[in-house]
């Protein structure tokens, strides 16, 4: 059998971190590298005697979550004890959600390679405390032990098994990942783990009904890493089976170096977590008075983004899908626009093209770009005013990018306002002509194209300043037998 | 519910307990007498009745997004049995 015959089946679990000041159950900081163990207070030391108290935020930030895929927000939710032995968690459990989580049954709509649109279910999403880090290899016969994560706040994000390859299993994560960055809720950094993805990956034969023995591969933090070892999953699970063995549900561990999965742990030593409701917290609820807040404070989301900019600046779908890719891409879009006076698709190009282009090549964000979006709106400000031509605007974007101020200083400063004064151009034209008889002879005897060849030479003749339309109808005049 | 010696010493394993072999007979007699004691709970009628989470009839009050902890590492530390370069040292482990 080949790999045709099979289906693949694949269920996606995100871990994202929420973007709070605090821990999710204490006042202890969040913030990401600080100092080993100077983030861990009593609560996420797991002392006795100290009680956890729900973060506002986080539980703010989870019900902006399920609003955006569609779910339904429990009134009602219940954190309970997940229980462990690994001390990257004193307490001995994660507190997490389990019977009664706080979002359910919402949905992400993707876009397959072919354009079209596949809906993935998301089972739930529920709130968590992270783990601490271990350190194995520095100190003999001993691990230690940092303890500042523990206690961030987790939103777990479950998907339907909807997800057939590892293609869509890679747009699915993109698409969550923009999401959870434009609601504000996870900075997204994948390798700072603030976004990490175990991957439920089985096989079985096309057109059976039941699902194949699934395995997952935990804490795989980059789309590369996703795309890998779903694929390598898929090979050596096809491959055990068509040689007459078994897959057996298990917990496996994705080895970037070789890309490769290995066995972490089988199902018959699985953890019984012993799940109950954690005595210590009392039942989350959210009114639909909080929802309507919550709602009132979702930003425009992307989808909803690009369609506005297609519809409102005429922009086409793949302009309007990059300049929404980000919130501040599309806010710096949409600066340039309203203030230079620009047509949209001229303001789209020189942010598409150059911004992004320079960023790319600098490694910048948008948000450290050296040219801002009122530096950019002054420059196509002054090619919609035809101070300069677009040819010239591309020098002064350069020099905008070594920082050598706005675009009016740097037009006044190199004197590349555009020539429009009709005289000055003929002068052009007109040495132009004297010092290429040759040229123009053969244009008046029918050589047509020779036209560009005067265009160049006037252009150069002027430092590239004429303005190009007045060039191009007094040429024709001057040129004409 | 009765326990086997086989089942109590995987639920020992699990909860990561010593167990004294020549009590293992022993605790499966208790345990499955407790189990059976509340197992009567069974009995109940529970219909319509909703799981209850809490005992008290109260919600969960919510904390501010502010930090009011600060680092108190080294009085932590100090009474950890073994700390280095800020971290606490634990018996290794690897899964």
């Amino acid at each position: 059998m080949s790999n045709a015959n099979w289906e693949v089946v694949i269920g996606l679990e995100v871990h994202c971190q929420l973007m709070t000041k605090t821990k999710i159950f204490s006042g202890a900081a969040t913030a990401y590298g600080a100092e080993p163990n100077t983030q861990a207070d009593t609560v996420t030391l797991g002392f006795p005697g100290v009680l956890p108290v729900l973060n506002h935020d986080a539980l703010q930030m989870a019900v902006k979550f399920g609003l955006a895929v569609d779910a339904q927000v429990a009134e009602r939710s219940v954190f309970a004890r997940k229980h462990y032995f690994y001390p990257d968690l004193p307490k001995g459990y994660q507190i997490s959600q389990y019977e009664l989580p706080i979002v359910a049954n919402g949905h992400l709509d993707i876009e397959l390679a072919d354009g079209s649109t596949k809906r993935i279910g998301i089972t739930r999403a529920h709130m968590e405390e992270d783990a601490g880090k271990s350190v194995h290899d520095a100190y003999a016969g001993q691990s230690g032990i940092d303890l500042n994560r523990a206690g961030t706040p987790l939103l777990e994000i479950v998907s339907e098994p909807d997800i057939r390859s590892s293609a869509e299993a890679v747009s699915y994560l993109k698409k969550l990942h923009q999401l959870v960055v434009y609601l504000g809720i996870c900075d997204g950094n994948m390798q700072e783990g603030s976004f990490r993805c175990d991957c439920n990956v089985s096989v079985r034969p096309r057109g059976q009904k039941e699902f194949g023995t699934r395995t997952e591969t935990k804490n795989v933090n980059s789309f590369r890493y996703v795309e890998k070892a779903i694929e390598y999953e898929i090979e050596r699970q096809i491959e055990v089976i068509e040689s007459g063995g078994k897959i057996v549900q298990e917990t496996r561990l994705f080895n970037p170096d070789t890309g490769e999965t290995r066995s972490m742990r089988s199902k018959e030593n699985a953890n019984d977590y012993r799940y109950f409701p954690d005595p210590d917290l009392l039942p989350v609820v959210v009114t639909a008075a909080d929802v309507a807040r919550v709602r009132s404070t979702m930003p425009e989301l992307p989808e909803a983004k690009r369609n506005r900019f297609v519809e409102q600046y005429g922009l086409p779908k793949y302009d309007a899908t990059v300049l929404t890719g980000e919130a501040a891409l599309a806010d710096y879009y949409e600066a340039v626009v309203s203030t230079s006076g620009g047509d949209p698709k001229t303001c789209a190009n020189w942010v598409i093209t150059d911004l992004l282009g320079a960023l790319n090549k600098l490694g910048k964000e948008i948000g450290d770009s050296p040219v801002t979006a009122p530096m950019l709106a002054g420059l196509v400000a002054r090619i919609a005013d035809k101070t300069i031509s677009g040819k010239i605007a591309k020098d002064v974007f350069e020099a905008m990018l070594a920082g050598e101020g706005d675009a009016d200083t740097i037009i006044k400063a190199k004197g590349l306002v555009q020539i429009t004064d009709e005289s000055a151009i003929i002068k052009a034209i007109e040495d132009v002509m004297a010092k290429n008889p040759g040229q123009l002879a053969e244009y008046r005897a029918g050589k047509d194209k020779l036209f560009g060849f005067f265009v160049g030479q006037a252009m150069k003749a002027t430092q590239g300043k004429a303005n190009p339309d007045a060039l191009n109808r007094l040429l024709k005049e001057k040129l004409a037998p | 519910m009765s326990l086997s010696p086989e089942q109590i010493r995987q639920v020992a394993k699990l909860a990561r307990l010593e167990l004294n072999p020549s009590l293992t007979e022993a605790y499966a007699g208790q345990i499955s007498n407790i189990l059976e004691l509340v197992g009567q709970l069974s009995a109940a009628r529970t219909e319509g009745v909703g799981p209850m989470a809490h005992p008290l009839e109260m919600t969960q009050r919510l904390r501010a997004d502010e930090v009011t902890q600060p680092d108190q590492r080294e009085a932590f530390q100090a009474i950890a049995p073994a700390v280095q370069d800020g971290l606490y040292l634990v018996p290794k482990v690897i899964e």
